[in-house]
């Protein structure tokens, strides 16, 4: 259906789009429960700086947050330098740094939706678990995160919904490379950029609609499906 | 199994600081709402780490402040909460066997069907805790923390959710608990007709101290137990001895024998019943020619005018009774301790059968 409708430049934009957010959401999705797990649960001294710095991508303007990538995870960058020495691993001008500058992004969405469901739940059933000789880490596994799960499978989408829009982050970060970095936001702009690209803008527009329409709508339902 | 217990914790204006040693196996915790009790079940089952205390159960030390402070989950108390506290995305059956899987000592099949035998289960296995009914929702927790193979069962108010139906049909349950598994139980209570059907002992709770503490048999009849303890009447426990022709059942007791509309137990079972204080009528004289079935020959131990009734301590062979009277016929009887009396039972209650 895809390659009837668009063409093979714009599926590999497509493709990329979905790739590169899923493995935006999956890589933040543990570190995202581990900070509900400590906001949610605990009030220590700091709690609200913690709370401010995780919220900070979302009111951040995108393009700030790709420039600090870039000076942190650059081929200068002091984290960016020393694993490309050490691991050869290098995130500009590459996918995987589409990926970080999108989970990055997106990291709020998952740590609130997670903390919500995190909120919700009874705290009385890990008392009853502990009673019945369940320790930190059984609780976790069968009383905490399953009755979370509703509310960690809907931040996990509304991410994923939310990093298939990610533009200004990722252009900053990793700029517009066809086939490399370039997402559906990154063709768009291209193809807008081209003289007589408008069909081509407005056929990739029908698609992020069509996406972010489906997965937002996934979202709210699972969010609705509570456990009782 | 004995059970110390010594906390002092403060909470705002709360204050906690009470002590008591108990070797029943029932125990009640009796007291009003907002007495403590159910802190001092939160601090037995490690819940909760009071400011200061000692809580041993059968002389293992599970906290002594300030350094040892065993975790619940290390303590194999289980408790039954007021609230169930089902976990909601488990059917029933894992619910049941939470705490059976993480027992150091498993109970085999036999003893889980037994459990599902007697709380009726074996139809909800299948559901989920959000079909189940409140009355469903007590038997299932009662079953997952029989299941868990506790040292001791903490039950807080596992009734008082209920409604008088609800209530009346769990009872029973409890009741064959009491009487078919050995098993220690801490009962907290502020419904006098469960702690007299189920406990052996009575501590009573008010404004977080302990303020009067004995054997159910003594204290629910002790005319000079303090106020707060529960309504008085004497419980007693007797043996079935005969169904007569008349279809009366005869129940022998330490005092005498009485007289019961037919109780469908064999001979030699054991019940318990309960005389309450306002249906005991005092003669000086036997009565003759009278309806009441049980007329119990008694001697005077005490007499104590409480606002304008009075409660007439009594002794009929080894056992205490109670009478609660008005002023008025106290007066006009000119009773005095050491008197000979008739005591006309209006009423007999069977609390437990068998």
């Amino acid at each position: 259906m895809m390659t009837g409708f668009l063409s093979p430049a714009e599926t590999t934009a497509l493709i990329l789009s979905l790739q590169v957010s899923a493995v935006a959401v999956a890589a933040a999705l543990p570190f995202a429960v581990l900070m509900a797990l400590l906001v949610a649960r605990h009030r220590f001294p700091g709690a609200g700086v913690v709370d401010a710095v995780v919220h900070l991508p979302l009111v951040l303007p995108p393009v700030a947050v790709g420039y600090l990538l870039l000076v942190v995870f650059g081929g200068r960058g002091p984290v960016g330098a020393w694993l490309w020495e050490m691991f050869g691993i290098r995130f500009v001008f590459s996918w995987t740094g589409a990926a970080l500058a999108s989970a990055l992004i997106t990291f709020p969405l998952q740590v609130r939706a997670i903390r919500l469901a995190l909120e919700a739940t009874d705290a009385g059933l890990g008392e009853a678990a502990r009673t019945l000789g369940a320790g930190w880490w059984d609780r976790l596994c069968t009383i905490t995160l399953p009755l979370a799960l509703p509310g960690i499978v809907s931040g996990a989408i509304t991410a994923f919904a939310a990093s298939l829009g990610e533009f200004g982050a990722i252009i900053t970060f990793v700029s517009n490379i066809p086939g490399e970095t370039q997402t559906l936001p990154l063709a768009i702009y291209a193809a807008l950029q081209a003289p007589g690209g408008e069909v081509v803008a407005a056929r990739l527009c029908i698609v992020s609609i069509v996406l972010a329409l489906v997965f937002v709508t996934a979202g709210n339902l699972v969010a609705r499906r509570l456990w009782r | 199994m004995s059970l110390e217990v010594a906390l002092k914790h403060r909470l705002g204006d709360f204050v906690l600081d009470l002590a008591f040693v108990t070797k029943g196996r029932v125990t009640a915790l009796f007291g009003p709402s907002g007495a403590g009790k159910s802190r001092v079940i939160a601090a037995i089952a490690g819940l909760m780490r009071p400011r200061q205390g000692r809580i041993a159960v059968g002389g293992r030390v599970l906290t002594e402040t300030p350094k040892t402070f065993v975790p619940p989950e290390a303590r194999r108390l289980a408790v039954v909460f007021q609230d169930a506290r089902l976990f909601p995305h488990m059917e029933v059956e894992d619910n049941l066997l939470f705490g059976w899987r993480r027992a150091p000592v498993k109970a085999d099949a036999a003893r889980i069907a037994h459990v599902i035998g007697i709380l009726d289960l074996g139809g909800l296995l299948r559901r989920r805790p959000h079909d189940l009914s409140g009355g469903e929702k007590a038997r299932v927790a009662l079953g997952r923390a029989l299941l868990a193979s506790p040292e001791m069962l903490l039950l807080d108010e596992p009734l008082a959710s209920l409604d008088a139906a609800r209530r009346s049909e769990i009872l029973p349950y409890l009741e064959r608990l009491a009487r078919e598994t050995d098993l220690p139980m801490l009962y907290v209570s502020h419904q006098v007709d469960e702690v007299a059907r189920l406990a052996d002992e009575i501590v009573v709770i008010e404004k977080g101290r302990v303020t009067a503490q004995g054997p159910v048999f003594d204290l629910l009849a002790d005319v000079e137990a303090p106020v707060g303890v529960p309504p008085l009447g004497a419980v007693l426990d007797a043996t079935v001895a005969e169904h007569q022709a008349d279809g009366l059942t005869r129940l022998a007791f330490d005092g005498g024998v009485l007289l019961v509309p037919s109780l469908a137990r064999p001979a030699g079972t054991k019940v318990r019943v309960r005389l309450r204080a306002e249906d005991l009528m005092l003669a000086l004289e036997e009565p003759r020619a009278i309806s009441a079935n049980n007329v119990l020959p008694c001697s005077i131990a005490a007499i104590k005018p409480v606002g304008d009734h009075v409660d007439v301590q009594l002794r009929c062979g080894g056992t205490r009774l109670v009478s609660r009277i008005t002023g008025a016929s106290a007066t006009r009887l000119q009773l005095a301790s050491g008197q000979q009396v008739y005591a006309v039972v209006k009423a007999v209650t069977v609390a437990r059968e068998g």
